[in-house]
């Protein structure tokens, strides 16, 4: 903490002063996560240097430990485009692994062959899968060195509260500095401290299931396929991880019931391996866990409001939605391409950053959007959660149905990659 | 309100073109200037696309790139009839050394307070473009939205709009067309039945026709570059440029690099 308040001043100083710009032209993102630091380098970049943007979080620090205790997510393509036109892409893309097809199987763990009910072929246009798998320190790390570049102020401490008035808000620092802007965003994560401090209201509940993740390697190669079993006590997701150091790896995301989840995580290293071996089959030859494996307790929710006077919320900190279909981030990452179109117009117009137009316009186009994602997600995990008949045909029958008509399928890849619907600049490959 | 119905008449030789009720009726608005939902909910809504059409004509006239945050940095701009300083304040956000000029002395100081707190530097007066005009004062920008169809005598205050332009700069003037549809919408619809404006604020008779102002305007020695019609989509409660002249529009012209002899 004595480190992270000393680099904290160093930057807070240059900070006071801004760069001789008003407090209207002034934004302090609390949270150095992925959606914190992609709205912080969208800003600085879409205002070509017209924004003063600092970006508040311990873990500031230092940069990401990487490897293979890094948690890996699905970037699906509308959010690559993202960073291609921020110019991220290319110092993650040697690392990151295509999806190249997906399958989902519904069985039961003992069911000797696990019948494929659905297998998409995912490419968006031709040579652009519809995700990749990155992991994301990689990402944090990319980010975190492209907006030192653009000229963002990154400070390793913590926001610890802030006033907001019609003119400005004042944002407080673990340092007890107090520092003027025109606009504080929330990005500090699902238990947002900042949400609570604007007391706004969260609505949500726990599944009473835990997602289970590591990385595995294998012997062979996963051949850039994603494997979705949906078993009784929750989904089983295996997705391919680029190989390193000789080493074939997938990451997983392993779904059970509290419970079971607690008694796995205590069981020893030999039993919880031939735990996984039952759910992750022997498709890829022999396993080996690369990483501990932890458990995150799953849980939907949403924030009554996404934004209030100077303030707004992006990312998990305004949503929470289950793991099923990987959407987390990808929907946390298009809050901020609509954000950060949304205050960036507005201040070519001469509006204030925190332009209350501007604001509500952000909160109408994402928390419906956020809320469409929440109930379709949570729909899944009841549907296959459960070993139920009329469940099962009824899933069965859905997907059969998907699998016979190649426009529907079609839908979904564009909609798995965030490409439906009205697309925010940033998320079609453009420059803001 | 005694301030500005006390004001000493200007000198003889400048013709004063201010209408003294016009001027009271606005004063008395002058406290809900700045409240988005208040009574010039209509003039928030269109403000976006009148500084979206100055950005992207200055941009285009004086070289600059518009996506920039500042790109009307350094360029002096007057702002007729400036009110409450709504169109002031995003044109000195984007960089410009704005003046707003407003007869009602409680606009004046509406605005003034309004761009202290949020820390902008603009300069307000309560007086009129033909005071300006008679120092010769000159600016790369002059603005007079929707302040024509308001005044005594359109001819002599177009000739002070004009008057205060540089060599090489930029008049921009907004107002309502004289058709029946404007009949329809800005006055029967805007005051009577959605009551977006207080009846009475505007009269049909003294609206001006894109023609007449384009002639008003080059027999001042500049030359038109664009006229822009403004038309309300209900649908989405907001205001964009278009084709259609009939009802608001906007137009933009420019004085030649070297006066006439």
């Amino acid at each position: 903490m004595a480190a992270a308040t000393g680099t904290g001043r160093k930057h807070g100083e240059g900070l006071q002063g801004g760069r001789g710009l008003p407090p209207a032209r002034r934004v302090v993102i609390g949270g150095g996560g992925l959606a914190g630091l992609t709205l912080a380098l969208s800003l600085a970049k879409g205002s070509a240097g017209g924004l003063d943007v600092t970006v508040f979080d311990p873990a500031l620090a230092q940069p990401a430990p990487g490897g293979d205790a890094s948690r890996a997510s699905a970037i699906a393509a509308g959010v690559r485009r993202m960073f291609e036109a921020l110019g991220v892409w290319s110092a993650v893309a040697d690392r990151a692994e295509p999806i190249l097809d997906m399958v989902i199987t519904d069985s039961r763990l003992a069911d000797p062959v696990r019948p494929s009910i659905l297998n998409f072929s995912g490419e968006v246009t031709p040579g652009e899968p519809f995700a990749h798998m990155v992991e994301n320190d990689d990402l944090i790390n990319a980010l975190a060195a492209a907006c030192r570049q653009a000229g963002v102020t990154l400070v390793a401490e913590a926001v610890m509260g802030f006033s907001a008035g019609p003119d400005r808000v004042s944002v407080t620092t673990a340092s007890g500095e107090e520092i003027e802007a025109g606009l504080l965003v929330a990005a500090d994560g699902a238990r947002s401290r900042l949400r609570d401090m604007a007391d706004i209201g969260w609505i949500g509940r726990s599944y009473g299931q835990v997602g289970i993740v590591a990385t595995i390697g294998h012997e062979r190669p996963h051949g850039g396929r994603a494997i979705e079993h949906f078993l009784p006590s929750g989904p089983f997701a295996i997705l391919p991880l680029a190989t390193r150091e000789g080493r074939h790896r997938s990451s997983i995301v392993w779904t059970e019931r509290t419970a079971d989840a607690d008694y796995l995580l205590q069981l020893p290293a030999e039993d919880l391996h031939e735990e996984l071996e039952r759910r992750f089959g022997l498709e890829l030859g022999e396993i080996t866990l690369l990483s501990p494996a932890r458990g995150f307790p799953l849980s939907i929710g949403i924030a009554r409001r996404f934004v209030a006077e100077r303030f707004a919320l992006v990312g998990d900190a305004a949503h929470l939605v289950h793991p099923i279909a990987g959407q987390g981030i990808n929907i946390g990452l298009r809050d901020v391409a609509v954000l950060a179109e949304k205050i960036i117009d507005a201040c070519r117009l001469g509006r204030d950053v925190a332009d209350e137009e501007a604001l509500l316009a952000y909160e109408r186009a994402r928390r419906f959007d956020t809320v469409t994602m929440g109930i379709a997600t949570d729909g899944l995990n009841r549907l296959f959660s459960n070993d139920f008949l009329p469940g099962r045909l009824v899933r069965d029958l859905g997907f059969g149905l998907v699998e016979r008509m190649p426009a529907v399928k079609r839908f979904f890849i564009r909609e798995a990659a965030g490409l439906v619907g009205a697309v925010p600049r940033l998320m079609r490959g453009e420059a803001l | 309100m005694a301030g500005t119905t006390s004001e000493p008449r200007h000198s003889a030789g400048q013709r004063r073109t201010v209408d003294e009720r016009e001027v009271a009726r606005f004063a008395a608005l002058a406290d809900t200037w700045w409240d988005p939902r208040g009574s010039m909910r209509v003039l928030h809504k269109f403000n976006p696309v009148r500084v979206g059409y100055i950005r992207d004509e200055a941009a285009r006239h004086f070289g600059r790139d518009p996506s920039g945050l500042t790109c009307l940095h350094g360029l002096s701009v007057v702002d007729i009839g400036c009110g409450g300083g709504l169109l002031c304040e995003p044109l000195a956000r984007l960089g410009a050394e704005v003046t707003g000029l407003d007869p009602a002395a409680t606009n004046v100081e509406v605005a003034r307070l309004h761009a202290e707190r949020g820390g902008l530097a603009i300069t307000y007066r309560d007086e009129t473009v033909e005071a300006l005009a008679a120092r010769g004062e000159r600016f790369d920008i002059v603005c007079a939205m929707e302040v024509v169809e308001h005044v005594a005598d359109v001819g002599a205050f177009v000739a002070a709009c004009c008057a205060v332009v540089k060599p090489g700069g930029l008049l921009f003037m907004a107002t309502i067309n004289r058709t029946l549809k404007s009949y329809a919408l800005a006055i029967v619809g805007a005051e009577y039945v959605l009551r977006w404006l207080p009846r009475g604020t505007h009269s049909w008779e003294k609206f001006v026709t894109p023609d007449e102002l384009t002639d008003a305007i080059e027999d001042n020695g500049l030359s038109v570059l664009d006229r822009t019609g403004v038309v309300y989509n209900p649908l989405a409660d907001s205001w964009r440029p278009s084709h259609d002249l009939d009802v608001n529009y906007m137009l933009v012209a420019a004085r030649p690099e070297q006066r006439e002899a």
